[in-house]
């Protein structure tokens, strides 16, 4: 015996070290039919790692004070060495992570990999994309531009338009009457202790249930069926580790120049990851023309806009906002297909899922504009979609046309 | 199907919501290079000598000028006119509450000017000065009606004055007429200007030169490192059917 080999029957006596490798890597069997949409599962779990390391460093040097914020954050682009690298890093990582979370999401709604026995995986990668967005809301309030100021109002104000507890609920949310210097520092500790924690602890939750019952694919059908006699292994699967991370690595490599290429030569994207409203410092007593939220917010803020107020009241649209969102945990039971793959869906599931695709883009692109009469019809049109294909998916699944699933995975 | 059809002229005429929410100034093209290292200099200096001193730069330190090629000497005998050391921010002397009795508003600081309003904003803006008597300042502005700030300028754009165009029930500006020649003509003028405006994109984020070589140099690397792992992934993969 090795000392290299000693030393690890020593570890493995005390803990878990090899049996936890081989679980979840070298022999791990993931369906051998993976195609380019399984790449963002990984690539996120990469989004994640960037934003907690560029994070730490930018928290070296970030001030979290109304006084101070803004022009800390110049200082980190001017005058902490790399620390314009650091800073872009973290937020063109941030817009990056909604790219990878929603084409993620996409997979799961194309290969029905949200279905029986995965339901707590999709559970869990849902609370992952509110926490998400909970977390990108509160990091967006940290450079304490203009757009970082009264894109918070808004969402602040969102919470006071809850009926009877609203104004308090708003006040213990902001720690003041107006987005000030206490809600900066609350929005700070939320952003780098308490949110993260919880996103790593739901990634990791995400991932133990998913080694549990064994990754989908897109035939949607489950490798574990047929398994070799001998070794009962599935037919169909391959270790993790080596086939899937030489596989990723390639993945990683895509992934990271379309990071660098915004990185390095269009950080604002447009306005789009960077908004220019947002170089200008925060201004209590000036209100922007046009309060634009984040592009992987603004589905979501349309669908509001969307909704006309009750009695003077937003609460609707916020209802529906939230709705929007709910509906989403429980769609592994609103399915109720006999197939779980696009592959073998028939015509209506298709129609159904590009009609949401298109309600969801144009919803985010609606979002992004001032509200005008002619957007707004737009959007309610665009909500309505949305909710139906949610609300009427037990209908339409049940009497869509199905194709037979394969015995065996198809390449 | 005929659903589908309706969702793809309502996508068709999304564009149309765009357009008319859209600004209505028309803003000219700033010339920004900022390879041109003569350009920012001359930039530069029209930044202390004009603009530093209602407004401040208060993220930018003036050593940081040696990224245009000019040495630490240079800026201390030439630029150096609102603080002691190179290493300093370019602050002002005037106080916010000055400011603001003066001008109606705290002139705003310009580190980043160029990333919140753009380059063709500023071109325009800093060329729109026009005489108009019913302001306090006897300056009006085309792209920023009101403004609060003068025209600093003056001496060398010399006076423009508005001339209006009927538009339906509107008095539009049709464009400004120089009625009295400054010390430079006004081509000279729009150089200088756009000189300027070329140092204040660099100052909205002096690293961006840097940045964008890096990049060629970061692709580059992933480019090699991409072929790499193609082929390893290829060999590993072989066996797999």
């Amino acid at each position: 015996m090795s000392a290299l080999q000693k030393m690890m029957g020593w570890v493995d006596d005390r803990f878990p070290l090899t049996a936890t490798y081989k679980a979840h890597l070298s022999e791990y069997y993931a369906p051998k039919n993976f195609n380019f949409w399984y790449f963002f599962g990984s690539l996120a779990l990469l989004v994640l790692v960037i934003q907690i390391v560029t994070g730490i460093f930018l928290t070296m040097n970030y001030k979290p004070d109304s006084e101070l914020a803004f022009t800390s954050v110049e200082y980190i682009m001017r005058d902490v060495e790399w620390g314009w690298l650091i800073r872009y890093m973290h937020s063109t990582g941030a817009s990056m992570f909604f790219v990878v979370v929603y084409l993620h999401m996409f997979r799961g709604l194309m290969y029905g990999s949200y279905r029986k026995p995965r339901e707590l995986i999709w559970i869990f990668g849902v609370l992952i994309y509110l926490m998400l967005m909970a977390e990108a809301f509160l990091g967006y309030l940290l450079p304490w531009g203009q757009m970082s100021y009264w894109g918070a109002q808004v969402i602040v104000n969102l919470f006071a338009a809850v009926p009877f507890i609203g104004e308090d609920l708003s006040i213990l949310i902001r720690g003041d009457y107006v987005i000030s210097d206490a809600t900066l520092n609350r929005f700070f500790a939320f952003h780098v202790i308490a949110l993260p924690l919880v996103l790593i602890a739901l990634v990791a939750v995400h991932l133990v249930a998913l080694h549990e019952v064994g990754s989908n694919n897109p035939d949607g059908i489950e490798i574990k069926k047929h398994k070799d006699p001998v070794t009962h292994l599935p037919l169909d699967g391959i270790p993790f580790h080596p086939y899937y991370t030489v596989k990723d690595i390639v993945g990683v490599i895509v992934f990271l120049m379309v990071f660098s290429a915004i990185l390095f030569f269009a950080p604002e994207m447009g306005g789009y990851f960077l908004e220019a409203a947002n170089f200008v410092p925060a201004d209590s007593l000036k209100t922007p023309e046009h309060i634009a939220p984040l592009w992987y917010f603004s589905p979501f803020y349309a669908i509001l806009r969307a909704v006309p107020p009750l009695f003077g009241s937003q609460f609707p649209g916020v209802v529906a906002m939230g709705m929007s969102i709910v509906l989403m945990f429980f769609l592994p039971w609103l399915d109720r297909s006999k197939v779980k793959s696009i592959r073998y869906r028939g015509p209506i599931y298709k129609i159904a899922l590009a009609l949401f695709i298109v309600s969801f883009v144009g919803l985010g692109y609606l979002g992004l504009l001032p509200s005008t009469p002619v957007a707004t019809i737009f959007a309610q049109v665009f909500s309505v979609i949305y909710f139906l294909f949610f609300l009427l998916m037990p209908w339409y699944t049940s009497i869509d046309k199905t194709k037979p699933e394969p015995e065996r995975v198809t390449g | 199907m005929k659903r589908l059809k309706n969702l793809l002229f309502l996508l068709a005429a999304a564009p149309v919501v765009a357009f008319a929410s859209g600004a209505s100034v028309h803003l000219d093209k700033a010339p920004v290079n900022l390879s041109d290292q003569d350009s920012l200099q001359r930039g530069a200096r029209m930044f202390v000598n004009y603009c530093l001193n209602c407004h401040s730069a208060g993220s930018m330190r003036y050593s940081r000028l040696q990224d245009l090629g000019l040495t630490e000497d240079q800026i201390k005998d030439n630029l150096l006119f609102t603080a002691e050391k190179p290493g300093e921010t370019m602050k002002v002397g005037m106080t916010k509450a000055d400011g603001k009795v003066w001008f109606g508003a705290t002139p705003p600081d310009l580190s980043v000017i160029s990333r919140s309003r753009g380059a063709d904003w500023l071109y325009t803006y800093l060329r729109g000065f026009y005489r108009d008597d019913t302001r306090a300042t006897g300056w009006n502005n085309t792209v920023f009606d009101k403004v609060g700030m003068p025209h600093v300028m003056w001496t060398l754009q010399g006076e423009m004055v508005a001339v209006h165009k009927k538009v339906g029930e509107h008095e539009v500006i049709e464009r400004l007429e120089l009625v009295k020649p400054g010390s430079v003509t006004l081509a000279e003028y729009d150089a200088m200007v756009g000189d300027l405006v070329n140092y204040l994109v660099w100052m909205g984020e002096p690293a961006q030169l840097q940045r964008k070589l890096l990049g060629l140099i970061v692709l580059a690397f992933l480019a090699v490192f991409f072929v790499v792992a193609y082929y390893l992934k290829k060999e590993y993969w072989k066996d797999i059917h």
